[in-house]
């Protein structure tokens, strides 16, 4: 999608927010006790007041009720609500196939809320209506590029008494390799040929003439290059086009000896991108030469890192091959 | 010496919209209403405004706004760079202006759909940074993308140097939040927070817990900025500047300054207090409030060391003496902070010192003749010292 039609699209998508995905729906059964029983069955619920009328005579009840947490039940529509997504029968449907067309075709129940008003009388008929109450922006999550739709249902009795609510939440996601596909296929094929998801990594430096050099550095001769001022010898880093002490503009480089202690760190749990591995044991490092570097301590539990632990460094390699200095904790001797 | 800024300028007049997570309406709205409740709250016609500053991450520019408000000729406009380093740097910059004639009347403003737009702490990509992509490139590819992240590393060597703990940490959130009770514009009104509350909230990096954080929001907050002489015939009170200054120091960077001899010091604080202190003739002891910028909690500890409110590394003893809360000796951030008010990028907080001295904080200490406000940590930032007309 260019730009445009990315425009077109998303106030497509946003102009379901706020339709009942269809008229109210009654349950096909009143609140009865057998679909109590097969319920509590299901789930281990063993509470009398559920099950037994004699004894839940002597609760504060008086009678049978069904379990809060059986609202949905009444109203579900059973395996029936499945075939709508080719066809679709209501607007949730139409929602979910208009993403799906697009590319977004994972869809993963991410959490719902509800509320109980009161407990449900054995003849009771539930009636519900669900409205598209919510669509994210476009969100980056683990599973990929998607849309968190939350939908918010009412429930009330033939007498129009509210019984509760709910709200219900999925993420509508392009999974990698249909991503990597739409973005011109970048992904790449395993020894059958087939395609193989694009993992996401991590967000590569912008190359630039002050930074470029040091990762080609990096990355040909495996080491982690200090820059050197090439008129007066002081080091500096993070490069810079000027030597801070003499002015010049020519420098050159030495690799360091990969020693260093850890000046400071960070344990990283929130919030997470996509291409890294969390937590991310994050440092400040004196390196021997005297300069300082943000980096990533790794080979090392998130509770062992200590401010002053001598470290070394690990030119790791990423599996799209990028490299990256990292450190872990010196081998002793 | 006194400065020739010293008490020039004064604040007439402040604006705010309602602080949200999901204004509905257009960054330029918001900045165009909280401009207009500027003008009118110092009793001036949009026609009288002919000047106007806000932040370079602001997307509602100057002219913008003047058309949308129905400000006239203009003869002064200018922005400020580095995030929330800037909020004191609208005033210095509005000060100026009036205190040499460029402009009569300038109004500094910043609204932001920081919740339901984009976020702060959803940390930097390549998408959203341009001229300093590769500072940031030295920080990207190891993770480090959360302001959250880079003050934490700060936040450890201050923390394990000075033997802090989270307890000190809880104690400026919960006080902050504490505040927030009262005041009615607070996104965080009605949720008080125990220490149990702080302490099983979520870790984000080590060792910043969530309620460390501040929020992100929606609003717009604006000031009117005068010189000290109109002022004193508009409708509001005025808070005169007796000192005000941006501050950047040597081996400074934009949020990782991890270079410097000493990263549990705040020496670009400390230099906008030598700097306010000169200018107004005042020192720590004189100040009766403050509003020190909270992003994060720690910031607000090594600020009270920065500005000496006392000595290095004994702001963990400061803050649990109750110092920071109303009959303290400094009370900070009584309306909530960005912390329990609103990030509304430190302009809040400007507009809280104001109603500090107009008296008319919903959390008013008794007999406040000066209040310390300042802009965002570990970036470029400033300093202002308001007082009484």
């Amino acid at each position: 999608m260019n730009e445009n039609e990315k425009k077109a699209f998303e106030a497509q998508l946003k102009s379901f927010i706020g339709r009942p995905i269809g008229p109210a729906m009654t349950g096909r059964d009143p609140v009865n006790e057998p679909m109590i029983r097969q319920w509590c069955d299901a789930m281990g619920e063993t509470n009398p007041a559920h099950l037994d009328a004699a004894k839940a005579k002597g609760t504060v009840h008086g009678e049978i009720k069904a379990p809060p947490t059986m609202l949905q039940a009444w109203v579900m529509e059973g395996w029936a609500m499945h075939e709508g997504y080719d066809e679709p029968k209501n607007e949730q449907h139409r929602l979910h196939k208009f993403l799906a067309d697009h590319g977004y075709t994972g869809v993963l129940g991410t959490n719902t809320e509800e509320n109980y008003t009161r407990y449900l009388r054995l003849g009771e008929k539930v009636t519900a209506e669900t409205v598209i109450a919510e669509i994210s922006d476009e969100k980056a999550t683990g599973r990929g590029i998607g849309y968190f739709i939350t939908t918010r249902t009412k429930f009330w009795n033939e007498q129009g008494e509210e019984l509760g609510s709910m709200s219900f939440r999925v993420l509508r996601y392009k999974p990698p390799a249909e991503a990597a596909a739409a973005a011109g296929g970048s992904q790449g094929k395993d020894a059958k040929g087939a395609a193989v998801a694009a993992k996401p990594t991590r967000i590569k430096p912008p190359m630039g003439q002050d930074n470029g050099w040091w990762w080609e550095k990096v990355a040909k001769e495996n080491v982690l290059p200090i820059q050197r001022c090439a008129d007066c010898g002081k080091l500096r880093h993070p490069p810079r086009p000027m030597c801070d002490a003499c002015g010049s503009q020519k420098f050159d480089s030495i690799a360091a000896s990969g020693r260093g202690k850890v000046h400071t760190f960070t344990v990283i749990h929130y919030p997470q991108f996509p291409g890294y591995d969390y937590p991310i044991v994050s440092i400040i490092v004196d390196l021997e030469e005297g300069e300082r570097m943000a980096s990533t301590l790794v080979e090392c539990k998130p509770e062992a890192v200590q401010i002053g632990m001598p470290v070394e460094l690990l030119i790791h390699q990423d599996e799209d091959g990028f490299k990256i200095p990292f450190f872990r904790p010196a081998k002793r001797g | 010496m006194k400065s020739p800024i010293h008490n020039a300028a004064a604040i007439a007049g402040i604006g705010q919209t309602a602080y949200t997570k999901k204004s509905g309406v257009s960054e330029l709205a918001l900045a165009t209403e909280a401009v207009r409740k500027a003008i009118d709250d110092a009793g001036l016609k949009p026609s009288e405004v002919d000047g106007l500053v806000t932040y370079t991450m602001d997307s509602s520019d100057e002219v913008e706004v003047a058309r949308a408000v129905g400000i006239g000729d203009m003869t002064f406009w200018s922005k400020v760079n580095y995030g929330g380093g800037a909020a004191v740097g609208l005033v210095a910059h509005a000060a100026m202006a009036v205190a040499t004639g460029m402009a009569k009347n300038v109004v500094v403003y910043r609204a932001l759909n920081g919740r339901s737009g984009q976020r702060m702490g959803q940390g930097v990509s390549g998408q959203i940074i341009s001229s300093d992509l590769i500072h940031w490139s030295w920080y990207m590819p190891f993770g480090l993308l959360t302001p959250a992240s880079w003050i934490a590393l700060q936040a450890k060597l201050y923390m394990h140097k000075y033997g802090a703990t989270v307890e000190h940490l809880a104690h400026v959130a919960i006080t902050q939040r504490m505040h927030a009770q009262n005041n009615p514009n607070a996104a965080m009104r009605g949720k008080p927070m125990t220490m149990d509350d702080y302490m099983n909230a979520r870790m984000i990096c080590e060792p910043l817990r969530l309620f460390d954080c501040c929020q992100e929001d929606d609003g717009g907050c604006a000031l009117l900025v005068t010189s000290a002489e109109r002022a004193k015939d508009m409708k509001q009170k005025p808070a005169v500047i007796r000192g005000v200054t941006q501050a950047s120091f040597e081996g400074q960077e934009q949020m990782t300054s991890f270079y410097r001899d000493d990263l549990a010091w705040l020496p670009e604080m400390e230099l906008a207090g030598k700097i306010v202190y000169e200018q107004s003739g005042l020192g720590p002891k004189d100040i009766d409030a403050a509003c020190l910028y909270d992003a994060f909690t720690p910031e607000v500890l090594m600020q009270l060391e920065a500005y000496g409110f006392c000595g290095r590394g004994e702001a963990k003893d400061f803050v649990t003496d109750k110092s920071l809360t109303l009959g303290g000796a400094l009370p900070n951030n009584t309306h909530g902070g960005l912390l329990s008010e609103a990030y509304l990028h430190g302009v809040n907080n400007l507009a809280e010192g104001v109603r500090l001295i107009r008296g008319t904080s919903c959390n008013q200490p008794d007999g406040v003749e000066h209040v310390l406000v300042t802009s965002g940590v570990g970036v470029p930032t400033g300093a202002v010292i308001f007082g009484q007309a």
